[in-house]
């Protein structure tokens, strides 16, 4: 009997603590309110059969306890059943697989029209790169990183001299327009977070990794590091600012290009 | 129709295997501590694995401390907290559950199970638990090394597994390997034993499908883990090598901190594979032996068969297969491939059907039974609650865009400590109340039981059941505090403190269990041979406990499958195994349709 009521608490209990505690997703700064409505799909999913099974325990425990003279029912096996509950699962696993493999497709393929920027992580903090007038960044070498270099660009390559370069900074996004984020690592790996995003991906050293998204709404966001980094990897921490097309303009206005800050070392 | 599962009578073949000659002991030191009996191997095994695992608890309490009230703490830095985490995590996946399901339950009941003597190579199954101890100690010496223990997160991801940047670089992590290496060696002398004997030492009629689940749960996660730890093993001597003679396996060209290493051309990559075809089937090679206790527990204590053996036993051989399909749904976010996503995620899904079978089974086993609520039940329905919570979070996880938000945060923290953290242990814990009495002839005390029970199972409950929502808002895992954001309430901060005090108080209720552990040995009531009154064979023993070589002068001989409870026509509500009387026909048990 009691057990029987803990149990229908534990159930209960879960729902309304999901229905009613203040924890709950931030909410989203992008494009991939696909991602928080599978995430939504798949709650309801689960959430139900989690109530079903544990409600059903109850109701057995209940029922079924051992009181004298009970005996149990023997019957080894129920064909019939057996199949309806496999079918009955495969069909809410293909609910939640589709819809997810869909969104996952729109994740992996960056829109046509996405500018590139890129984002390098190192013990333990974040760069940026951006594209100059040409539209195109110049190649990098980890083999060439060194203190006045920290990103290893390749002073020769014409397309680099323009690239903006921010370092030890906010670093900006205009607001709307999709962008298509090449990590990069010089050391371990690191992995770029903004939790308002929904999006993430690791930086591996020695490749270029890479996810999509468009900002949707303006604002300073945090970002972290969410791949172990060694001691620091808490503290590996950055600022995204979204804001309208014209602020933006202003913003990379007043950066250094590559050129510069090479210019300025020497 | 059913006489494959469950015939009773049928031809019993005549003993084709000859009898084992078996090594006896001669003296204290042989029977106690050299032994090479089976069940002597598996309580040092369990003792062991209790032992170092009360290390991991203590390391858990530490973390807890830490991430419940920040600043507080002052000696628990980074570089501790990191060392902390890795330890607890490694010890409690690998040296304790591992151990404990393998090694201690594999050891103590296959032979008992399937009417055999022994395992059949008792030197090397002796050899097996030396290896694993002198594992255990390699690896507690790195908390003593210059440096102190390895912090590179119990994945031990390369490159920061061992460079400066990562604590514990100068010899925690080359004893980690080390270790490892060892503890695999080890497992696999044990694991092969356990393999041939199930194969070859099978009493007369005793067919595989006559098994009880314990048997096929521990019999197909051996099979696994002796497919899956040598990828483990290469990836470790290959970091060692990385790390000590400064090979690149897994090592690009990289720069820390400024200075150049002399690494290139590696790729950190591989190492994860490597890693998650080992990891990914590790948890199951610790779940599926729950899941066999588990089948057994219930069925016992509810007086009912297990519902669709055929199906229980295929399940489990499908899950072992399919879990080595699956790996890289650890790895969505890691850069790899991204089609590798659709192909991983699907192949995770599929694998949520048989598991569900098996919740469904246990589920309907407890319909319509005669449910007995002693402590080894009560674990029993706790462990189905927190795998249906655990397993149900999985489904969010392998469905690769819906990892791409939570992976990494404190949601996988919660899904994985209930999916393979709490499940499994409260198996453990009611398969000790359950065979405890067999191993000491003497019962636990069932007060203490249930209040371990109820303090483990709604503490375990609100530690990881509320977590996920912190890892939902956005909380990485491996964080030592979260510091200052704009995006987790100050009310987080009260959930992490909230948290850590039933920690405390869920890891202090294990104390109780030790002392119940030790105080029911000496005062413990006898129990007598069967106290609960089951088929399987090892509560058949003429001896509680059972003596050298198990059984009388005649092995035991099976005529029927282990689930015979409740039989109508039968006097009791129970037929043992080795229970000749075919009284209950076919007809009467409603099979012959
Ligand atoms: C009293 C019970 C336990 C508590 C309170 C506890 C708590 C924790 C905490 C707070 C972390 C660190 C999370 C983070 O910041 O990343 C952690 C990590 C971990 N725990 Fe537990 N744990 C418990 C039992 C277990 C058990 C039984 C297992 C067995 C599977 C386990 C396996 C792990 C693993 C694999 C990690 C990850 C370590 C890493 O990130 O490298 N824990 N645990
Ligand atoms: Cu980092
Ligand atoms: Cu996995």
């Amino acid at each position: 009997m009691a057990v029987a009521l803990i149990l229908v608490l534990v159930a209960v209990g879960s729902v309304a603590f999901h229905l009613l505690s203040p924890w709950w997703w931030t909410p989203i700064a992008s494009n991939w309110s696909y991602i928080d409505a599978t995430i939504t799909v798949t709650f309801w999913i689960t959430g139900v059969v989690f109530v079903a099974v544990v409600g059903f325990m109850a109701y057995c425990v209940f029922r079924f306890r051992s009181t004298p003279g009970r005996r149990a029912v023997h019957e080894p096996e129920n064909k019939r059943l057996e199949v309806w509950l496999t079918v009955a699962t495969a069909l809410g696993v293909a609910a939640m697989l589709a819809p997810g493999l869909f969104v996952w497709h729109l994740f992996v393929t960056p829109p046509a029209d996405a500018t590139e920027i890129e984002i390098i992580g190192q013990q333990w903090q974040w760069s940026y790169r951006l594209p100059g007038e040409d539209g195109r960044l110049g190649a990098v070498d980890t083999r060439l990183v060194s203190p006045d270099n920290l990103l290893g660009l390749v002073p020769g390559d014409p397309a680099g001299r323009d690239d903006v370069i921010i370092q030890a900074d906010d670093f900006h996004l205009p607001i709307g327009r999709p962008v298509k984020v090449l990590l990069r690592s010089v050391d371990v790996l690191h992995n770029f977070y903004v939790p308002e995003f929904r999006a993430k991906m690791d930086m591996i050293p020695g490749s270029v990794t890479y996810f999509w998204f468009t900002p949707t709404r303006t604002g300073t966001f945090d970002v972290l590091c969410a791949e172990l980094c060694g001691s620091g990897h808490a503290v590996m921490r950055g600022r995204v600012v979204v804001q309208t097309a014209e602020e933006y303009q202003a913003w990379l206005g007043g950066q250094r290009r590559f050129a510069q800050a090479a210019g300025d070392t020497r | 129709m059913s006489e494959l599962a469950h015939g009773t009578g049928g031809l019993i073949p005549a003993a084709e295997v000859p009898e084992m000659e078996l090594p006896h002991p001669h003296g204290w030191w042989s029977t106690y501590v050299f032994s090479q009996d089976a069940k002597v191997i598996g309580i040092q095994y369990s003792l062991t694995a209790i032992a170092i695992g009360m290390v991991a608890l203590v390391l858990s309490w530490l973390i807890r401390l830490q991430l419940g009230f920040p600043n507080t703490f002052t000696f628990i830095e980074p570089q501790a907290y990191y060392q902390f985490i890795t330890m607890h995590g490694m010890i409690m996946v690998v040296y304790l559950l591992t151990a404990l399901f393998l090694g201690g339950f594999g050891n103590y009941l296959i032979p008992l199970m399937l009417g055999a003597r022994d395992m059949v190579f008792p030197f090397v199954n002796m050899l097996s638990f030396w290896v694993y101890l002198l594992a255990v100690l390699v690896l507690v010496a790195s908390f003593f090394a210059p440096g102190g223990p390895t912090g590179a997160g119990w994945t031990l991801y390369p490159p920061q597994a061992i460079l400066s940047g990562t604590p514990g670089r100068e010899w925690g992590i080359v004893l980690m390997l080390l270790s490892l290496c060892l503890f695999i060696a080890g497992f696999t002398m044990g694991g092969l034993n356990y393999v041939v004997t199930v194969l070859q030492a099978r009493t007369r009629g005793m067919t595989l499908m006559r098994m009880p689940l314990t048997v096929w749960g521990i019999f197909t996660a051996t099979v696994m883990a002796l497919l899956a730890f040598p990828a483990l093993f290469v990836g470790a001597v290959m970091m060692l090598l990385d790390r000590l003679i400064g090979t690149s396996f897994f090592m690009p060209t990289l720069v820390e901190f400024g200075e150049r290493l002399r690494y290139g051309g590696g790729s950190p990559i591989l190492f994860q594979h490597l890693f998650w075809f080992f990891g990914h089937p590790e948890v199951y090679i610790v779940a599926l032996p729950a899941f066999g206790i588990v089948s057994d527990l219930i069925s016992t204590h509810a007086r009912r068969n297990i519902f669709g053996y055929r199906m229980m036993v295929w399940a489990i051989v499908i899950i072992g297969a399919l879990s080595f399909i699956v790996w890289a749904h650890h790895m969505y976010v890691s850069g790899m491939h991204p089609w590798f996503g659709f192909f991983f995620a699907t192949t995770t899904l599929i694998i949520a059907i048989p598991t569900a079978i098996k919740v469904y089974n246990w589920l309907l086993t407890l319909w319509r039974g005669n449910i007995h609520l002693n402590t080894p039940m009560l674990f029993a329905l706790g462990f189905i609650v927190t795998f249906v919570n655990g397993g149900l979070t999985g489904l969010f996880l392998g469905n690769v865009v819906v990892d791409v938000p939570l992976s990494d945060t404190m949601f996988v923290v919660a899904h994985f400590h209930m999916v393979m953290g709490v499940a499994p242990v409260m198996v453990i814990y009611g398969g000790i109340y359950h065979w405890y009495p067999k191993i000491t002839g003497r019962m636990l005390d069932e007060t203490m039981g249930k209040i371990h029970f109820w303090i483990t199972f709604l503490g375990a409950y609100a530690i990881f059941f509320p977590m996920h929502y912190l890892g939902l808002l956005g909380v990485p895992r491996r964080y030592h505090e979260i510091g200052e954001t704009a995006f987790v309430p100050a009310s987080a901060g009260d959930l992490n403190a909230f948290i850590s005090v039933v920690a405390l108080v869920v890891g202090a209720a294990q104390m109780l269990f030790l002392f119940n552990l030790a105080w029911s040995l000496r005062h413990g009531r006898a129990s007598g041979p069967n106290p609960w009154r089951a088929t399987t064979l090892e509560w058949q023993t003429p001896e509680t406990p059972p003596g050298h070589g198990n059984w009388g002068p005649e092995l035991p001989v099976v005529h029927r499958w282990p689930y015979d409870y409740s039989v109508p026509g039968a006097k009791e509500d129970f037929v043992p195994q080795n229970q000749p009387d075919p009284s209950p026909s076919h007809a009467a048990r409603g099979l012959a349709t």
